[in-house]
């Protein structure tokens, strides 16, 4: 058996080991990769910049620790971004584990740029049914969240006063991990039309792309990639472009291994049935 | 980081080797952390099911602020439960067809604006020219239609239809091609972020 032979019968053990070693070099050894800002990132970052300090921006964070990996580092950054800019930041989630991300990033940032909850930022909570939670909204931000996340009536939080509903707040930010993109999408902005924009994972990227250039969102942050560019374009470096490194390392091994195992395909000259992962 | 977060730390890194011992082969540890997972999971989420709606929507209005009509919607619910009985399951269709009945009225309309009339628009809206945003919009019209091509199977695919069912087909690749490679990104970046965090412990745990 050749050694290209061999390597179409690889255990796939022996991959999972070489990318699990390809990402530890840049823990020994960090370097930095440049990253070039897409418009698409571009935009949001603009929209938030343009806001006066006092407008209010809502961010809707529907993730839970399964994703934290790729949508954390851009939930920092667009925060960071707003509370540096001294804007009001009205945080709700749809996700059933979301309040522990929103409670986890308010926390840190807050006191990082003194920011006090119910002034500065208002945290709403969590309501199941994401369709008819963002009806509600739309109604009233009372209707569906009477209380805040910590028991306290919106009406007597001194940043809520004056402020009924979407038509309040400059714009929507979601980040996402699933399909409450497209709850957001018909009944936000497809129902009240305000300004939409979404940080989703790289997996769902590809799918959303086309409510961009139809106008549907103002920006997309996908996946840790477009993290990385946010936190390059608000200059807090953070995560997302620690990530870049391992990310570069990673693509390599895998690069390689794709290169490799089409090269082994057809220089064995597909005679192996069951070889190569596809059906004949 | 004070010792409580090193004991916490600690223990997210222990759980984290054990799900990452799962890729040698399936093992004790991979299925207590498995477990641990789902349990904590569901406890958590009924707990703030509870807390976050049956005592805000439910229990607090209608015991504390006698707001009786809460009383409606709560029966509905609690008619769902007859599911579980062969006699009375058909009591909750009523809850069911008052549920779908409500979304199909307000989801058709905003359903089709969303995902066709502005998609629509969005691709032919733009009038093909020899401008950027023109060769975009051929590029566009040409895809689609090619992509749906593929799909149509009432002619056979020869001819001009097949030339345009096998440029339908590279289109869809394309897009394959471009999902995939997002997704290994946020497959890595799972993986790295996993390992940056072992690597703060360490860190932690031996500087101090």
């Amino acid at each position: 058996m050749t050694f290209l032979e061999k390597m179409m019968q690889i255990d796939r053990r022996w991959i999972y080991l070489a990318i699990g070693l390809a990402v530890i070099i840049p823990t020994i050894k960090s370097f930095n990769v440049p990253v070039t800002v897409s418009p698409e990132v571009r935009k949001i970052y603009d929209f938030v910049s343009k806001l006066k300090p006092g407008e209010y921006v809502f961010v809707c964070v529907d993730y839970d620790p399964t994703s934290m990996a790729e949508l954390n580092p851009m939930t920092i950054a667009i925060v960071n971004q707003a509370f540096a800019g001294d804007l009001k930041v009205i945080f709700v989630t749809l996700s059933q584990f979301g309040p522990g991300m929103v409670e986890q990033i308010t926390s840190e940032l807050a006191e990082k740029h003194h920011k006090t909850r119910g002034q500065d930022y208002v945290f709403l909570g969590y309501r199941p049914y994401p369709a008819i939670t963002i009806m509600a909204l739309g109604v009233d931000f009372r209707v569906p969240f009477p209380l805040d996340y910590y028991g306290t009536p919106l009406d007597s939080l001194p940043m809520m006063s004056g402020i009924k509903n979407f038509s309040d707040v400059k714009g929507v930010i979601e980040i996402t991990s699933g399909n409450t993109a497209d709850f957001w999408l018909i009944y936000g902005n497809g129902r009240y039309g305000f300004p939409l924009a979404l940080g989703i994972t790289g997996v769902m990227s590809s799918n959303y792309y086309q409510y961009l250039q139809s106008g549907q969102l103002f920006g997309i942050i996908p996946g840790v990639k477009g993290a990385a560019e946010y936190e390059r374009l608000v200059g807090f470096p953070g995560e997302g472009m620690e990530q870049m490194a391992y990310q570069v390392i990673a693509h390599s091994v895998i690069i390689l291994f794709i290169i490799l195992s089409n090269v082994a395909y057809f220089a064995t000259g597909r005679k192996k049935s069951g070889l190569g992962g596809g059906a004949r | 980081m004070t010792t409580y977060q090193l004991i916490g730390n600690g223990i997210a890194a222990f759980l984290t080797l054990c799900i990452f011992s799962f890729l040698y082969k399936d093992n004790p540890f991979y299925k207590f952390a498995e477990r641990l997972v789902a349990g904590v999971a569901t406890g958590y989420f009924t707990m703030l099911l509870f807390w976050t709606n049956f005592q805000d929507k439910v229990w607090q209005p209608i015991v504390h602020n006698g707001q009786y009509e809460y009383i409606i919607p709560a029966f509905l619910g609690v008619i769902m439960w007859t599911r579980f009985s062969k006699k009375w399951s058909w009591v909750s269709r009523y809850s069911i067809a008052f549920y779908i009945g409500i979304g199909s009225g307000v989801s058709i309309t905003v359903y089709l604006y969303t995902y066709l009339f502005k998609q629509l628009q969005a691709t032919i809206g733009v009038p093909i020219s020899l401008g950027f945003a023109g060769v975009n919009t051929l590029v566009i019209v040409v895809a689609v239609l090619s992509a749906l091509f593929y799909f149509f199977f009432s002619m056979p695919h020869t001819g001009v239809i097949g030339v345009l069912s096998r440029f339908g087909i590279y289109i869809i690749m394309i897009g394959f091609g471009a999902g995939f490679g997002l997704t290994v990104m946020g497959r890595v970046a799972l993986l790295v972020q996993r390992v940056i965090f072992l690597k703060n412990y360490v860190i932690a745990l031996v500087g101090g």
